[in-house]
Order: structure tokens, then sequence, then C-alpha cells
């Protein structure tokens, strides 16, 4: 019995959103944005989901004519899904994405932007940039780039250090080539660089390796604070007492916490801060809202996390 | 299937040879691994290498049983991942009511929780009657997913107040032996004492060489490959154990791709993968051999980092060639 009532229910609702949308009364008093992400499937991801689900929250409680759907998606097919039932089921007046993969997304995202849908793109770029009315993204050279011009001058230009980059990805090409760049200006010796892909374990054991090759280490650069953990750990096990510095990347909170508990060998980070997701959809929001013009490209900075600035960067809820 | 059964026992010369192949590969790496960088030899260098390799050990002491009865467990890297996370919230449930005895009352739980997913394992094989590979397949995404579930996709941390006393179930020393080592000794010495000296070691061989035969002489094949996989779990449960002192937490990416790891040990080590022969110290060996090369790849200078992959795939084989050849 309650099963038929609801499936009425149900069928009377659809009709008659149907009804309002094919009046556009519907479309008019409501704006959907609609935001497809990766589900949380490491810890950068962890919290990307954990910060668009709180723009949702606080972007409907402040503004009642705007409906914000958050969709995750375990794969770049599974995503492609979800792009063709969001916008199969309603009219979306903007989508914010991030993307799996540029390629992949690029048809896809170009059919939703056919009807008319205002694309903000987040983080990982489309092939072909001109289907996005909006780009917000990280600078993924700045953050390997100003963690070594901090490190190169705390170290006085000289000494030897070794790197733990991440999974073989542009993204992490891009970190490495922004700290190789600067450090080549210098007299630092990189001792080694080597896949521990962006893994707390594999940087453990790689870190464990480091130490039994090389007798002198002044510093270690971990690109990502995942890593960076597992790094500490075997640093802390073997007892090496010339490590100066260990640094990491991305913003992730217990290193935040070690900055502002002003850390000897980690007093700094740099940002790559998932949090970004949440500028997007408030910037594509600010589109309806106010009409405030948000077409264009957004490039976070990525200045040094210290001390002092610790607490805009902390976010002891997220679970990254 | 005698000397299967008891290798130690003077059996035919050519298979005592061919048991020593995991051995004879474990040194020969061993060897290139002294020639390649002289801090290879160095007490912490090989005390580290040891010491990483205990969990794969442990898991690959279980995946001997389930294998070597005609099973196979992809689920072990998931199932340490999600037991790992059930230990570490009991443990921090507990610690204000309890102190430090938290840590024995989680690592209670884990063991209890590590049989219980192998049995899960065990009886959807046996009593659904569906193949190992697709039932495990699904159980290692499963976990997975719950895993990630229970960490939202970030990382559960253990208590600070356990992180001291826990510290050296993996960092501190038995006899000048690391905990991880002598626990996994115990291990082995429990697992090769079941499989080699029980009447349910011989059941295993018998269940895993022909399962027909075994029946009809009487040995309930299913209740021996259910309990090899509730073997399996609480291998994975000790290996859990001492694993979460290392790093103190618990993400989704725990444990990820060790299946084939522990696979690979077992194999390497002269464990048949079609079932039917075990062999518990060759794994052990199996295990070993894997961590060194990774080990060689990182302190050696002559591979580059994007070829580490292959030319660790070239060495595994390479070894299986040889332990071919001496047989």
């Amino acid at each position: 019995m309650t099963t038929i009532t609801r499936r009425t229910l149900g069928l009377v609702t659809a009709a008659s959103i149907l009804a309002m949308a094919a009046t556009g009364a519907f479309a008019q008093d409501k704006k959907v944005i609609a935001v497809s992400i990766p589900a949380a499937t490491h810890g950068w991801t962890g919290g990307v989901v954990y910060h668009a689900e709180q723009a949702e929250k606080e972007i409907e409680a402040a503004f009642p004519n705007i409906d914000v759907i958050v969709k995750t998606s375990p794969s770049a097919e599974a995503q492609v899904s979800a792009l063709e039932d969001l916008s199969a089921s309603q009219k979306l007046d903007a989508l914010v994405i991030l993307p799996f993969t540029s390629e992949e997304l690029t048809g896809p995202v170009a059919q939703v932007k056919a009807n008319g849908t205002f694309i903000t793109v987040v983080d990982r770029g489309l092939a072909d940039p001109s289907i996005q009315d909006l780009y917000v993204a990280g600078d993924n050279i700045a953050v390997g780039a100003n963690t070594a011009k901090w490190l190169a001058e705390k170290l006085g230009n000289e000494g030897k250090i070794v790197v733990l980059r991440g999974i073989p990805t542009v993204i992490d090409d891009e970190r490495i080539q922004g700290f190789t760049d600067v450090i080549k200006g210098t007299k630092i010796e990189i001792l080694d660089i080597q896949y521990a892909n962006w893994n707390k374990d594999e940087a453990f054991t790689l870190m464990q390796d480091y130490l039994a090759k090389y007798p002198q280490i002044d510093a270690v650069w971990a690109n990502d604070d995942d890593m960076l953990l597992g790094v500490l750990e075997a640093v802390k096990q073997s007892g090496r007492t010339e490590i100066k510095y260990a640094l990491g990347g991305n913003g992730m909170k217990d290193v935040v916490k070690m900055v502002m508990d002003k850390d000897p060998m980690t007093p700094i980070s740099t940002p790559y801060p998932p949090s970004m997701i949440k500028s997007a959809i408030y910037m594509a929001a600010a589109q309806f809202v106010g009409q405030a013009p948000m077409r264009g490209n957004f490039k976070l900075d990525a200045p040094l996390i210290t001390p002092e600035n610790a607490d805009q960067f902390y976010f002891p809820d997220s679970p990254f | 299937m005698t000397a299967a059964i008891a290798p130690s026992s003077a059996g035919p010369r050519r298979i005592r040879l061919a048991d020593t192949g995991p051995f004879i590969a474990l040194a020969l790496v061993v060897l290139i691994g002294v020639l390649i960088n002289s801090s290879f030899l160095s007490g912490t260098n090989i005390a580290n290498v040891v010491t990483r390799s205990a969990f794969v050990a442990i898991i690959a002491v279980g995946a001997t049983f389930v294998i070597s009865s005609g099973g196979l467990d992809l689920s072990v890297g998931s199932m340490m991942a999600f037991v790992t996370g059930i230990m570490i919230m009991t443990m921090n449930r507990l610690e204000p009511s309890m102190g430090s005895n938290a840590i024995f009352a989680g690592a209670g739980i884990g063991l209890v929780v590590g049989a219980l997913c192998g049995l899960l394992n065990g009886l959807i094989v046996t009593v659904g009657k569906i193949e190992p590979f697709i039932v495990t397949l699904g159980t290692m995404g499963i976990f997975r997913a719950l895993i990630t579930w229970m960490s939202d996709g970030g990382s559960i941390p253990i208590d600070r107040a356990l992180r001291d006393p826990y510290r050296p179930v993996y960092f501190g020393n038995v006899l000048g032996i690391p905990v991880p080592v002598f626990l996994t000794l115990i291990v082995v010495l429990i697992g090769a004492f079941i499989l080699y000296r029980t009447k349910y070691g011989r059941r295993c061989m018998a269940a895993g060489s022909n399962s027909d035969v075994a029946r009809f002489s009487g040995v309930s094949v299913a209740k021996v490959r259910t309990m090899a996989f509730v073997i399996q779990g609480l291998c994975v449960a000790i290996a859990a154990i001492c694993y979460i002192p290392r790093l103190g937490a618990a993400t989704p990416t725990t444990g990820q791709l060790w299946e084939l790891q522990v696979i690979t040990a077992v194999v390497i080590g002269g464990t048949a993968l079609r079932g039917g022969k075990a062999r518990i110290w060759g794994t052990v060996a199996g295990a070993l051999i894997l961590e060194v090369i990774a080990n060689l790849m990182v302190l050696s200078n002559l591979v580059s980092e994007y070829l580490v992959a292959a030319v660790q795939g070239v060495i595994i084989i390479l070894a299986m060639l040889a332990h071919r050849f001496i047989k």
C-alpha cells in the first residue's frame, strides 16, 4: 500500500516538475549548480569531497534560490555516466567539475556546455580550454619552486638533499620541475629522486633506504604531506641528527598543525588545497546571485604556510 | 606426495635440491646487493629490510595454507587495511577507560575480526561453491570500500597516548631481534608445524592436489578449505598488529596491492599455485627476495627511477627460471 502511494506521489512530483520546467517557472525559481568530483579514495580527494559538501551546505543556506548537487565518482568512466545522469534529469545552470582525466572528460563536458550550462573546471584542465567559462586551479610549479626557494635560502645555497616523488602524472612532474629548476641555480646537490606513489608506507621504506645509502643528508623534500609523515617516522627511527629539514606540500591538516606548533624539522608547508573546490563553487554561485562576472582563469598561489598564517590553512574537521 | 608433506625426511635427492631453489635465489640476490653497494650489508639496512618484509611474510604464511589447499585469496591487502582500521578505532575508543591495555583489547578484537573476515571468504567459497578468485575479488572491493568509508577517504590515526606504549611492537627488539621478525618466526614455526606435522596439514595437501580423491578418502574438502581461509584471516590480523605502530594510522591506501606481493612470495617460495604442495620456509624466502630487490633498486644508481618496476619484474622472472633449472 505504502509503496503504491509513494510511487504515485513520485509520479505526480515528476510530472509537476516536468510541467514547471516546461513553463520555465522552475528554472527561474532555482538555479541548479551540479558539482562532479572524484570519490574519496585517498587523503586529498577526501578533502575535496569534504569541502564540496561544506560549500553545498553554506551556499544553500545563504542563497535559497541556489540548489547545489554534489556527485562523487570512483573513476573517469563513472564520472562520464554521472554527467549524463545529472544533465538528463534536470536543466543544469552551472557545472563545477574536477575531471578525473583531461582527455576522457572533454567530450562529455562539451555536451553539457551545449545546453547552455556555465562550466567551471577545477584543478585538471580539459583538453580544449575553450569549453570552460571559469578555470580554478592551484599552481603545482609554485608548490615545488616556493619550497625550493625557502630551502635554498635556509641551507645557504649548499648541501645534499633527497627527494620523494608521487605517482607518475602531470601534477607530480610539475612539482618536481618547479623544484629542480630552482635548485639548479644553487650549489645544492640532489642525491636522489625516486617514486613513492604519494603513499605513506612506500615513503617510509624509501626514506629508510635513502638513509642507508647516503651517510650525509641535509634535507628531504617529499612532494606531498602524506609521504612526509612516512619520511619523518623513518628519520625518527634512524636516530640520524644531521637532517635539518624534512618538508612536504599540499597542506594536510596534520602537517599544518606541525607548522603551527613550530616544529623545527618541518617549519613550513606549501598549500595545494583540496578546498579549491570550494572557491570554484562559490565563484560559480556568484555568477548567478550577484551576476558578478566570473569568466576567466583563477590560479591559486602557493604561498608558504608559516606559523604566522597557518591558522588560515587549518581545517581540523576535514579528513585531510 | 609424501615428499611434499615431509620435505625434511630423507626423500630422493633431486627433490631436496629443488627445495633449496628459493634460498639459492635469495643468496644470489643478496650477493648482487653486496656487489652493488657496500652499505647494503650494514646492520641497519639488513634489519630494515628484514623487518619490512615481516608483513608480507606473515600474510604469506596464511596464503600458503589457502593456495596449497586449492584456494586463492585476493582480498588480503584490503582485509589488512580494514582490520587495521577496526583495531585502531577499538583502541581509541577503549583508551580513556583502559589506558595502554586498550592495545591488547584492540589486538584481540583484530584477531577475531580477521578470523571472521577469513571465515566469510571461506564460507562463500565452500558453501556458495563459487571460484575463490571471484569471491575474494568481491570481498577485496568490499573491505577496501569499508576502510575508505570509515576514514572518510582520509586517515584513522591512533590516539597520541597509545603511540609510545605501542611503538616497540614495530621498532623494538627481543633478544636483539626486531619484534616483527620475532613474531614472523613464531608464526612460521606454528604454520610449519600445522602444515607438516598434523592431520590437518596433510588434509590441506590432499584437498589441494585432488579434491575428488580427498573427498573419497573421507576428507571434508569444504571444511579444510574454509579453515585455511580462517588461518589466512588470523595471519592478516597478526600482520596488522605489527603494522599499526609503524606509521600509527590506517588509510584507504594501506596494504594496497599487497595481495600480489603475497601471492608472488608464495609462488617464488615453491608452493604450487594450483595447490597440493606447500613450502612455508620457501614462502619466507620469497617475501625476503621481494623486499631485497626493492631495496637494491634504491641503493643502486644503475636503474632509472622510471624503470624500477620493469627491472623488478625481470629479476622475479629470472629467479623463477633459475629455480626451474636447479630442479
